[in-house]
């Protein structure tokens, strides 16, 4: 089976920069601040294959790079390097043809594409749910709407097909149809949380990006968006990018797993071997360290 | 259809002063299609480990474990690539240890009924009443049959931890002590259960601490 999407050597550098940022942070050095010429390196040379309909996990503490990457991947902040390959068999129709490149049967860089292509692959194929629902809803316009705004910009255009999707989807999250044209700040954090994974879900994304969707929700709320994200990946197919500091989640989410330390991957492999027998010190501190 | 060559593991704990556990020494045996294969030794001595090993959880640290895969052929498990041990799992390989491994708000019909449904492809109707017939094999009463196990007992948990790994058939069993925590009568229904599912074509591994249950089941017995 092809990769659906396969990084290479992403980084992102914070700062000016030096020649000596990359050598002298990291997990050996137990920093991601350069000490040469005090730049943050957020994440480096980090590399990954994901597979279709596979669930990827990315864990490590705060600061170690794991939402830099979900935010290079989904082309919020511009990488310092590395690329980003698509195959170009799992796209839509018109899409291929937008990126394609006659070298190989690889897209090129999606890094190297113009802001409005990142916008429409983005539109086309990602959906991203964020910990904080404020990020990803627009909190004074109705539920509903929130949904339309999407499919628009995935170009639909009839009113009435997208009501129809919209109600379809906060049914498939449980949201009542009755409350879709509430905004979301009526909303209980859990509420808003399923609406944010309607809407992300909209455009029938071949990739899901998962920011911490869990985190803060109390444990009944978390179950159940849990049990939703679970459904739907085996109902859609979904290709997921699951960053999570909670290793519950990622053993219930993920195939395969990559664990983070200041800005590089230390260890990655299957998410039981990982969780049992992790092999990396910082991997064996995480797990040595779960309630 | 396994063969195990070598096999050497040893925990490396960092956090500990880099402190070495060993797992399992020089272990090697051959497990023939259809057999009921048992492990057998004193605890500590790396049964589980064994175990662990050929399903990868354990990353092995020498030796090989020659897999005669229906999918890819003779891989060696110890270092086929992650992707294909994943595709191995979901389409042949089963585990099924002392505990389960529940999921959050999932049924105990819906844990059983999920391989089924994914690695089987069959209806959701089929998939139904296979799995409502192994749980009532197992005894478990019908009403509890759309509750969660979370608040099963002990022994309902590892029934329905038992159906939900030979639901789907798998063509290869490794079995971690499944009827530790089961009384006597819900043993004797399991093992009529492992029996039928040898029949059918699934080769065994397992680890039994009772000695009657391993010799009653076991075809070949290897003492580490």
């Amino acid at each position: 089976m092809e990769t659906l999407l396969k990084a290479r050597k992403l980084s992102k550098v914070f700062g000016s920069g030096c020649p000596l940022c990359r050598e002298s942070t990291g997990p050996d050095f137990d920093t991601n601040v350069c000490p040469h010429c005090h730049s943050v390196v957020a994440c480096n040379a980090v590399d990954f294959d994901l597979y279709p309909g596979e669930v990827l996990g990315i864990v490590g503490e705060s600061g170690s790079g794991k939402s830099t990457l979900i935010k290079l991947a989904h082309f919020e902040w511009e990488a310092t390097g590395g690329e980003m390959n698509l195959h170009r068999s799992a796209l839509p129709e018109g899409l291929g043809e937008l990126l394609a490149d006659a070298a190989d049967q690889y897209t090129r860089n999606l890094f190297g594409l113009s802001q409005f292509q990142q916008r429409q692959v983005r539109n086309a194929l990602m959906g991203i749910v964020y910990q904080n629902p404020f990020l990803g809803l627009r909190m004074n316009v109705s539920s509903g709407g929130n949904i339309a705004e999407r499919l628009l910009g995935a170009g639909w255009r009839h009113i009435g097909k997208m009501r129809e999707r919209a109600s379809e989807l906060l049914e498939k999250t449980e949201i009542p149809i009755s409350r879709m044209d509430e905004p979301p700040k009526n909303f209980s954090g859990g509420m808003q949380q399923r609406v944010q994974i309607a809407k992300a879900l909209s455009n029938n994304p071949l990739l899901l990006l998962l920011d911490e969707v869990t985190t803060g929700l109390d444990l009944s709320v978390q179950a159940r968006v849990l049990d939703l994200i679970r459904s739907l990946q085996r109902e859609f197919q979904l290709s997921m990018l699951v960053v999570s500091h909670d290793l519950g989640v990622i053993n219930l989410l993920c195939n395969r797993t990559m664990v983070m330390k200041h800005g590089r991957v230390v260890e990655s492999g299957l998410t039981d071997q990982i969780l049992q027998d992790p092999q990396h010190r910082y991997s064996q501190l995480l797990v040595a360290s779960q309630l | 259809m396994l063969s195990v060559e070598n096999l050497n593991k040893t925990f490396n704990i960092q956090i500990l002063d880099n402190i070495r556990i060993p797992g399992c020494s020089d272990v090697s045996f051959k497990v023939e299609p259809g057999q009921f294969f048992a492990l057998a030794g004193p605890s500590g001595k790396g049964k589980s480990t064994v175990l662990k090993c050929i399903y990868r959880t354990y990353l092995p640290g020498s030796g090989q474990i020659w897999y005669d895969s229906a999918n890819y052929g003779r891989v060696d498990l110890a270092s086929a690539p992650e992707r294909m041990l994943l595709d191995i799992r979901s389409r042949e390989m089963g585990y099924v240890s002392q505990f389960l491994n529940v999921i959050p708000r999932v049924s105990a019909i819906d844990l059983v009924m999920e391989p089924i449904i994914v690695r089987n492809g069959v209806s959701y109707a089929d998939a139904r009443e296979r799995a409502c017939n192994l749980l009532e094999r197992l005894h478990i009463p019908q009403k509890l049959f759309n509750a969660y196990p979370a608040t099963f007992s002990g022994g309902e948990q590892q029934r329905v931890n038992i159906a939900r790994a030979i639901g789907w058939k798998p063509r290869l069993l490794l079995l971690d002590e499944p009827t530790a925590s089961l009384d006597t009568k819900s043993i004797e229904r399991v093992l009529e259960l492992l029996d039928e599912l040898r029949e059918q074509g699934t080769t065994m591994v397992g680890i039994f601490h009772d000695q009657d249950i391993m010799n009653r089941i076991a075809s070949q017995i290897y003492y580490l």
